[in-house]
């Protein structure tokens, strides 16, 4: 038996999510966000655009992604965990989703040339994937710094013919990747798409990528209804921007006996303020174009995040997040680096899967969680993306030597 | 709604414009960071900048991501952040100036919603005349832009040259003070040339509003100006003016006494 929560109040504007959403952005930029909500509002009803959309997802992607039974991590959290495989995709990641989603738009808007913004690599790599699929322009700004730590995706990036941009400026992490991004997409704004990455940014992006990312939910829903009979209890994901797990929830947010459990980095630990648990302590500001959770300091000045995830390592989060946890829909904690190794080796050792570190966060804080739900219960968890890419990062981490 | 405090800081930068028309001169706008190089240098900036002939000041609170900004304005900004710049440090730095010449207040919104409901007053009581927030545009947020409308001073609002002409009617409704046209795609920065479209712009603005209408963004040169000049109610110069302060306030006044000259000489 499954309650139905009442709709949230309708929303006037629809590119808000309650008080959080919103377009704050350079006037430059106000007719192309107005020509991409039109464009993304006529592509939804063409039935030729959703049937390519369809076609790629199918035949290009691989969808849809598997539900795996976790029987030995099952025990160890104490339910019967279902895990959403995201990381066999096409890239390795859900983030391939939400790309192919975009260009097909940028294409129908006879844009020519894509930016992107990447931390981990991997939404970098779903872009240029797709770009040259399409031969589209593709240039990614990348932070210094990520691209030290993910070494293997700026060549996986390369070698597909995109443009990898380093930017030097501010923590030199995704924060001033994404900032980059929209300086050039200023310039640039003609011919130019800016396919973010996440749930952020100014309206229609946080709607239209949780859109585009809602197959990994409603794939999920039916398969774990298919296997168990039920909806699970809960579902768990891990939260940076908060793609993967805005489109994962999105189907169940009106099941109010679903928890939605979403997982942010406490990196060095919350109290040491090297973090980026933004909806665990942030405070409401606005960054990258929309209202939402930040982390900053008393005087509006965006606090740097801290993440051994690059994929996590970002001070702001999708603004709808920001509006499920003040609903209190959906509830946030976090996992700190150390537990988010050691989430690594537990899925790694007990079901034979490598999960990105943004992932293990997630794996983590369920291993911890044991004793929340009884044995028989369904727990979805997505594996957002596989941990090949950071296998480098965390062999030097760990000092090994062969 | 009207209390008298709103016509009295407004108004500066009203009264300003309406003798530059007067005299038929073109109004100069002159952006400063504050805190920029350092903050006793930032005060000797102001002061030093009015007295060369700057007909209104933008005081730029320092952001820690200015997505709007070029590269000189963007490391001018992290080193009065450095400098533990903050908005209320600006207005301080307004307060401490006591120039007659308008100031207008140019920050990002999170610095703004960070200082509380009440900065709009204490702005005003700090001398300043004007408020540009580089990512607040038309229509996006009714509440805040409505706060921002009902307080002592001007909103001055920017068009792109991406903007249609009937948005600009809604932007040009919405504002006050003058109207600040960025003269091309981009961030801000120094340019090589005046773009060539940029006339039909200021044209097609004009033909929308009696506000005064200055042209920014890539403006640097005194020849520059003087052609700007000619279509426009005046020019904004920032990234020019900010790398000169830089280097030596010295070579900032004499920058500002140049482009003075050349706007003057028509």
């Amino acid at each position: 038996m499954t309650a139905v929560l009442p709709e949230s109040p309708p929303d006037t504007d629809a590119g808000r999510f309650g008080p959080f959403g919103g377009r704050y952005v350079p006037e430059t930029l106000i007719p192309a966000l107005d020509e991409l909500e039109e464009a993304y509002a006529s592509a939804m009803r063409d039935r030729a655009f959703r049937a390519d959309l369809d076609g790629l997802l199918r035949d290009f992607v691989g969808r849809p992604s598997a539900l795996t039974e976790a029987p030995r991590f099952s025990m160890l959290v104490g339910a019967r965990v279902l895990l959403k495989r995201e990381d066999l995709n096409h890239t390795g990641a859900h983030k391939i989703n939400n790309t192919i989603g975009q260009a097909l738009l940028a294409r129908r808007m006879g844009k020519t040339r894509i930016i992107a913004e990447t931390g981990a690599g991997q939404h970098g790599v779903a872009t240029a994937t797709i770009c040259a699929r399409f031969g589209l322009e593709c240039v990614v700004y990348m932070g210094e710094e990520d691209m030290r730590r993910q070494a293997l995706n700026v060549f996986r990036m390369k070698l597909l013919g995109a443009t990898v941009v380093p930017v030097t400026s501010g923590t030199r992490t995704l924060k001033d990747a994404t900032t980059e991004a929209i300086r050039d997409w200023v310039t640039n704004v003609g011919a130019t798409h800016y396919i973010i990455g996440s749930v952020v940014g100014p309206a229609p992006y946080p709607r239209m990528v949780r859109d585009f990312q809602r197959i990994i939910g409603d794939e999920a829903r039916a398969q774990v209804l298919a296997l168990t009979g039920r909806l699970p209890r809960a579902v768990v994901a891990c939260v940076g921007g908060g793609s993967n797990a805005m489109g994962i929830f999105h189907p169940f947010v009106q099941d109010a006996d679903v928890e939605l459990i979403g997982v942010e980095a406490a990196g060095e630990g919350i109290s040491t303020g090297r973090h980026s648990a933004t909806l665990s302590v942030g405070t409401p500001g606005v960054l990258h174009g929309a209202l939402s959770m930040l982390l900053q300091d008393a005087a509006g000045q965006v606090h740097p995040a801290h993440s051994v995830s690059a994929g996590l390592d970002y001070p702001g989060v999708g603004p709808e997040h920001a509006w499920l946890k003040t609903r209190g829909r959906a509830e946030y904690v976090a996992v700190d680096d150390r537990d988010a190794l050691e989430g690594v080796r537990i899925l790694s050792r007990l079901e034979g899967i490598i999960p990105a570190l943004e992932t293990a966060h997630a794996i983590a804080w369920m291993a911890s969680a044991k004793g929340r739900w009884k044995s028989d219960e369904p727990v979805l968890l997505c594996v957002s993306g596989r941990g090949d890419k950071d296998v480098a990062q965390i062999s030097t981490l760990e000092g090994f030597t062969p | 709604m009207a209390s008298a405090s709103v016509t009295i800081s407004a108004d500066a930068l009203t009264a300003r414009f309406d003798a530059l028309r007067r005299q038929n001169r073109r109004a100069l706008v002159c952006y400063l960071t504050a805190g920029h190089p350092d903050p006793a240098t930032s005060l000797a900036l102001v002061r030093g900048v009015a007295a060369a002939g700057a007909d209104v000041i933008e005081l730029g609170v320092p952001f820690s991501d200015p997505l709007a900004d070029g590269p000189v304005i963007q490391a001018s900004s992290q080193r009065a952040l450095d400098h533990h710049m903050t908005l209320d440090g600006t207005l301080a730095l307004a307060r401490d100036a006591k120039v007659d010449v308008p100031l207008v207040l140019f920050t990002y919104l999170n610095p703004l919603i960070a200082a509380g409901p009440d900065v709009l007053e204490r702005a005003s009581r700090a001398g300043i005349s004007g408020l540009l927030v580089t990512d607040l545009p038309v229509g996006a947020d009714a509440e805040r832009e409505a706060w921002v409308g009902a307080s002592p001073l001007a909103f001055v609002r920017l068009v792109a040259p991406t903007t249609p002409s009937e948005r600009m009617v809604e932007i040009a409704r919405h504002g006050s003070g003058f109207v600040y046209l960025i003269s091309r795609l981009g961030v801000t920065g120094v340019s090589a040339s005046v773009p060539a479209e940029l006339p039909a712009t200021v044209a097609r603005l004009k033909a929308t509003t009696t506000l005064p209408v200055c042209v920014g963004f890539g403006i640097s040169t005194p020849g520059q100006a003087r052609e700007i000049g000619r279509i426009a109610d005046g020019v904004v110069v920032g990234s020019a003016l900010v790398a000169a302060a830089g280097r030596s306030t010295d070579e900032a006044i004499a920058l500002v006494r140049s482009l003075r000259a050349a706007l003057d000489e028509g």
